[in-house]
């Protein structure tokens, strides 16, 4: 907490004094924009914009790919994910002053089969209910980038409209891709019809087949059932034909989940599959959860499994939430790997390569950086019915319990009369004296 | 004060206890059978309400139309089920995907222990096909469940007719906050559990399945849905479980409201609802429904596809759509909107079901009895129990003479003599045999059919039978347990040690199946109270005789639902060591009048091994009897 308040402090002064500098100088590079749009394999659509600006440029645009962005429509989607990056940016060679850059990017998925109704073609305007007119005055690059791997002249499956004058190869995430480019500064883009309404039809519907599957996935789920025991799973998949990669897994789980580590089991393909790391910290009660983190290597073409029993552990009861029989969420596994790519990826050109290359680093040619969080899993406790029953029978338990002294001593405890017992010690030395004395004793 | 420990005050006591036990035993009786019957008239039932917030009201606009298109599925499923023969798996998982959903399929096979009735086959396989809808921007942690049991033939297709189409319109929304999970099974029952347990990755009944592919976070509610035709003119509410389990009346509450919204005429144990509660003709009629649940949850078989559920903490019930000849018919939007509205209403949920009753009985829909209102009914039943348990507990300790004598004045009994007392020790070997024999006759005649049909020809069904019998067989040695009991010097204190351990056992564990069990519980209760309460050495010989005989069918009853490899655990395993207690209880009493005879019998082998004082009929003239025989 401290060292980001301390980064905070730091970076007021910055943005204060670029400021003056923004203005000493006109914006040499004001507004890049950007919409990349990739048919994913589940059909559904995939959309993300981006806008790359210096910081002092004016942000309040309604013009270009931004009149796309239509609020009703981005809520009907499946997910939609929005961040924001500054970073400092050499004006020059030698760097001698410096400007901020500010990225914003917006990625959505729309579920192209209820706009669709069951098809998975689409077009901009069935996805945004808006077609684009003009660019944005301000831009110096405003382009539309459509992901067309699937689609080629001669190939009578797919049908582009309109039909793309230029296209972009590329590698991302391991595999080629191919990119038809529709740059909105270019005048014979949007004149011709004076909209770009951007079309994508499937001739023959595509099979009704499973989509297919990135070569690194996960699943997580609870298994077992009541309220004392259960297991924490997760399935680890690699899908690659031939190659196995490490992957690095790393689990946060609340201390109220108590974990057995000597139940930790990692299969794969029926075998056991020893981890090469482990590190584990415990829990600490009501201070720190469970770490976990393992360096696990999976085979090609293998699920593996990677499980851990638990037990619940009982709550204070002012430490439930306001709504305990919701459950516990059990934040999700963070699987880190690089996994191999199909295709060698060239090195990257970051000033000239289009602004989406930004979003898949790539740290070699040979693989590819994955950060995958599975989900997310609500886990019930033992929970007390916390309501007029419960209230009800705390009372009474309490009530029985203060009660039950008092009747018992009612009903055992007799009272007798007895003498009262006088003297002790004295009487004692009184009648030895008498029988001393030869006294008949008292 | 010492109410207790003053002697005279205690003695008064127990006098009044010794000399009412009769009476006030027959009272607690009726009073307990009285008040169960008095559970269907208004007084004890009560309106239902809804508890939980979250689905308050049925303001929900439905919007379901899909009728013809689930028509068309329907016809097309049964269709393609008689050319498969069997689920057509591959249709269902392409209409599901053409719906729009995420679809899987999972494999199951399992052993019967009996041969199924159709087809003779002890393994069973089946396929099960399930498809996902993702409620968007959510991250499935959370799902409900619509299912759809098939059976060996092609029954229940319009029921998979109307789940593509709701799962068709679903999709389309965009308000769904849970996942929500389309399930086809096979096989019926043996489908669902075999879809469950894989769900939760555990194996209970040793199913042999695949693993699932796509899961959908926990599962907080289930509908399940068996329809056979295209009009319906009534649906029937399922909601007994395994072992008696009961879903949250908030989930009948909820589908009963929407009922009454859309105008559908609902029935419960397939009784109509009486509509006027004033005369006594409503209350009669909710008698009835009363009755047909406590005998249904009693058998601790679920009612329905969604029993199974409830032992996942999935709230579930089952609908059936009745088509009897009734004037109003519904078409399948009618039961489709139903349907709608009651998943609109548990996305709503914010927790998982808990704010209403879990325990209650239902004498019809929108009339409930709650546990605290039921419970008195088996509180007096067991009460005799208690009231006989101090009889004789007072006669040991105050009396310490015959129990005739004991009515007549404690004052004249002498002291008790510490020599005259039974040792608890004596007591458990009995015990232990009777518990063991409960546990023999619910492991026995399943793991033993193999062993009798590879030895002896009979069928497997058959030889559960037999092992039953031979079970009860062995039990007539049960008196061998009870001799050491009986020690010479008081022969009346060991039977009465013995019955008040046993008496005292039996409520406690009658006691537990009602609180889990209600029903089971009470029926129990009513039957075993009075024989156990009555039971004496110098009762009507004959009659008693015949007590085991009439609870064996009982015994029966569990290896039976086996077959369905859902074993109702512990209520049933309990309840049957109750009965070899109160079994053991009479082969004891049995034991004592036949003493002369049997002596000379069967017992010379024991009189080798034990010492002649050890015996009970070691009195000086059947001490005779038995050196004779021994000699």
């Amino acid at each position: 907490m401290a060292a980001a308040c301390l980064r905070l402090v730091w970076l007021a002064p910055l943005l204060l004094g670029l400021v003056d500098g923004g203005r000493a100088e006109p914006p040499r590079d004001a507004l890049r924009e950007e919409l990349v749009i990739t048919p994913l394999p589940s059909g559904d659509v995939a959309a993300t914009f981006q806008f790359r600006t210096r910081w002092d440029s004016d942000l309040q645009r309604e013009e270009g790919l931004s009149v796309l962005l239509k609020a009703d429509r981005l809520f009907h989607t499946s997910y939609h994910s929005q961040a924001v990056h500054i970073r400092p940016v050499c004006r020059n060679a030698r760097c001698t002053s410096i400007s901020w850059e500010l990225r914003q990017t917006l990625s959505v998925v729309y579920d192209a089969f209820v706009t669709g109704q069951g098809k998975k073609d689409w077009s901009l305007f069935r996805m945004f209910s808006r077609t684009l007119t003009e660019p944005c005055p301000l831009a110096s690059e405003s382009r539309v980038y459509v992901d067309v791997t699937s689609y080629n002249q001669d190939n009578e499956t797919l049908e582009v409209h309109p039909t793309p004058t230029t296209t972009y190869q590329d590698v991302t995430l391991g595999t080629q891709k191919t990119y038809a480019v529709y740059d909105l500064l270019d005048t014979a883009v949007i004149n011709n019809s004076r909209n770009l309404n951007l079309q994508f039809k499937w001739k023959s519907p595509p099979e009704n087949e499973a989509p297919p599957v990135p070569f690194l996935h996960a699943q997580r789920y609870v298994s077992g059932y009541g309220l004392q025991n259960g297991e924490l799973n997760t399935l680890l998949y690699n899908t690659h034909p031939y190659r196995a990669f490490p992957v690095l897994v790393l689990d946060t789980v609340p201390w109220y989940l108590r974990l057995y580590v000597h139940t930790l089991t990692i299969t794969s393909k029926g075998k056991e599959n020893k981890p090469s790391y482990v590190h584990y910290q415990p829990a600490q009660d009501r201070l720190q959860p469970h770490l976990l983190e393992m360096l696990i290597q999976l085979p090609a073409n293998s699920a593996t499994k990677v499980s851990i029993q638990f037990e619940r552990a009982l709550l204070k009861w002012t430490e439930y939430t306001p709504d305990p029989n919701h459950g516990f969420y059990v934040s999700p596994s963070v699987l880190s790997a690089l996994v191999p790519s199909m295709v060698a990826a060239k090195p990257v050109d970051w000033e000239e390569s289009p602004l989406f290359k930004s979003l898949y680093p790539v740290s070699d040619s040979s693989s590819y950086f994955v950060r995958l969080y599975t989900e997310p899993l609500l886990v019930n406790l033992p929970t007390p019915d916390f309501s007029m029953p419960y209230n009800v029978i705390c009372l009474t338990c309490t009530v029985v319990a203060v009660c039950y002294g008092s009747f018992y001593n009612l009903l055992t405890r007799t009272f007798h009369i007895e003498e009262p017992s006088t003297g002790g010690l004295a009487k004692w030395l009184a009648n030895l004296i008498r029988r001393a004395r030869g006294v008949p004793p008292l | 004060m010492g109410l207790l420990s003053d002697p005279v005050r205690r003695r008064a006591l127990a006098r009044l206890v010794l000399r009412l036990n009769a009476p006030l035993c027959a009272l607690s009786y009726a009073a307990g059978v009285a008040w169960f019957l008095a559970l269907a008239f208004p007084p004890l039932t009560q309106r239902t309400y809804m508890s939980e917030n979250a689905m308050g009201s049925t303001m929900v606009e439905e919007q379901f139309a899909g009728g013809e298109r689930a028509r068309g599925w329907a016809r097309d499923f049964a269709a393609h089920r008689r050319k498969a023969g069997a689920l057509p798996a591959a249709w269902l998982e392409r209409a599901m995907r053409s719906v729009g959903l995420e679809v899987y399929t999972q494999s199951f096979s399992r052993k019967l222990p009996f041969p199924d009735e159709a087809h003779e086959r002890y393994m069973v396989s089946g396929t099960n096909v399930y498809g996902i809808l993702r409620a968007p921007r959510a991250a499935s942690t959370e799902s409900l469940v619509l299912t759809v049991p098939c059976g060996s033939d092609a029954t229940n297709s319009q029921a998979v007719g109307l789940l593509l189409a709701l799962a068709a319109h679903f999709r389309g929304q965009i308000y769904w906050a849970k996942d929500i999970i389309f399930l086809v099974t096979e096989q019926d029952l043996l489908g669902t559990e075999a879809w469950l347990e894989a769900y939760h990755d555990v194996n209970v009944t040793g199913m042999q399945s695949s693993p699932l592919q796509g899961r959908a976070g926990a599962i907080q509610a289930a509908v399940a849905l068996e329809l056979s035709t295209d009009v319906v003119t009534s649906l029937d509410v399922a909601v007994e479980g395994l072992n008696g389990q009961l879903p949250n009346l908030d989930l009948l509450n909820l589908f009963q409201t929407f009922c009454q919204k859309g105008g559908l005429l609902c029935t419960l144990q397939g009784k109509l609802q009486p509509q006027d509660w004033t005369s006594v003709d409503g209350p009669l009629q909710g008698l009835q429904t009363l009755l047909l649940m406590v005998l249904q949850q009693a058998s601790g078989r679920p009612h329905g596809p969604h029993g199974l559920f409830l032992r996942y903490r999935v709230e579930a019930l089952t609908i059936r759509g009745i088509n009897s000849f009734r004037q109003y018919k519904y078409d399948l939007v009618a039961v489709g909107k139903a349907l709608e509205g009651v998943f609109r209403k548990l996305n709503h949920l914010l927790e998982r079901l808990h704010q209403s009753f879990f325990f209650y009985l239902l004498p019809a829909l929108s009339r409930f009895v709650s546990i605290g209102l039921y419970m008195p009914a088996v509180g007096f039943l067991l009460l005799v129990l208690g009231l006989k348990a101090l009889e004789l507990w007072m006669q040991l300790h105050e009396a310490g003479v015959g129990p005739e004598e004991a009515g007549g004045g404690p004052e004249s009994s002498p002291p008790l003599q510490p020599a005259q007392s039974v040792g608890l020790a004596s007591l458990v070997a009995p015990l232990l045999i009777s518990q063991a024999m409960g546990l023999a006759l619910y492991i026995l005649p399943v793991l033993g059919q193999h062993v009798a049909t590879q030895h002896f020809p009979v069928a497997e069904a058959e030889a559960v039978v037999l092992t039953l019998l031979a079970i009860y067989a062995a039990g007539l040695a049960l008196p061998h347990s009870t001799q050491r009991v009986v020690s010479a010097r008081a022969p009346d204190r060991g039977w009465m040690a013995l019955k008040l351990v046993a008496i005292i056992y039996l409520a406690l564990q009658l006691a537990c199946i009602a609180l889990t069990n209600f029903s089971l519980g009470f029926l129990l209760a009513v039957t075993m109270v009075p024989a156990a309460a009555l039971t004496k050495p110098y009762g009507p010989r004959c009659r008693l005789g015949y007590w085991p005989t009439v609870w064996c069918p009982w015994g029966c009853s569990s290896p039976g639902s086996e077959k369905l490899c859902l074993r109702p655990g512990l209520p049933m395993s309990s309840f049957l060591e109750g009965t070899a207690l109160v079994h053991l209880l009479l082969a004891a009493v049995r034991a004592q009048p036949h003493r002369p005879q049997r002596a000379s019998a069967g017992h010379w082998v024991r009189g080798l091994e034990t010492t002649h004082t050890d015996l009970p009929w070691a009195q000086p003239h059947e001490r005779h009897g038995g050196r004779q025989s021994a000699g």
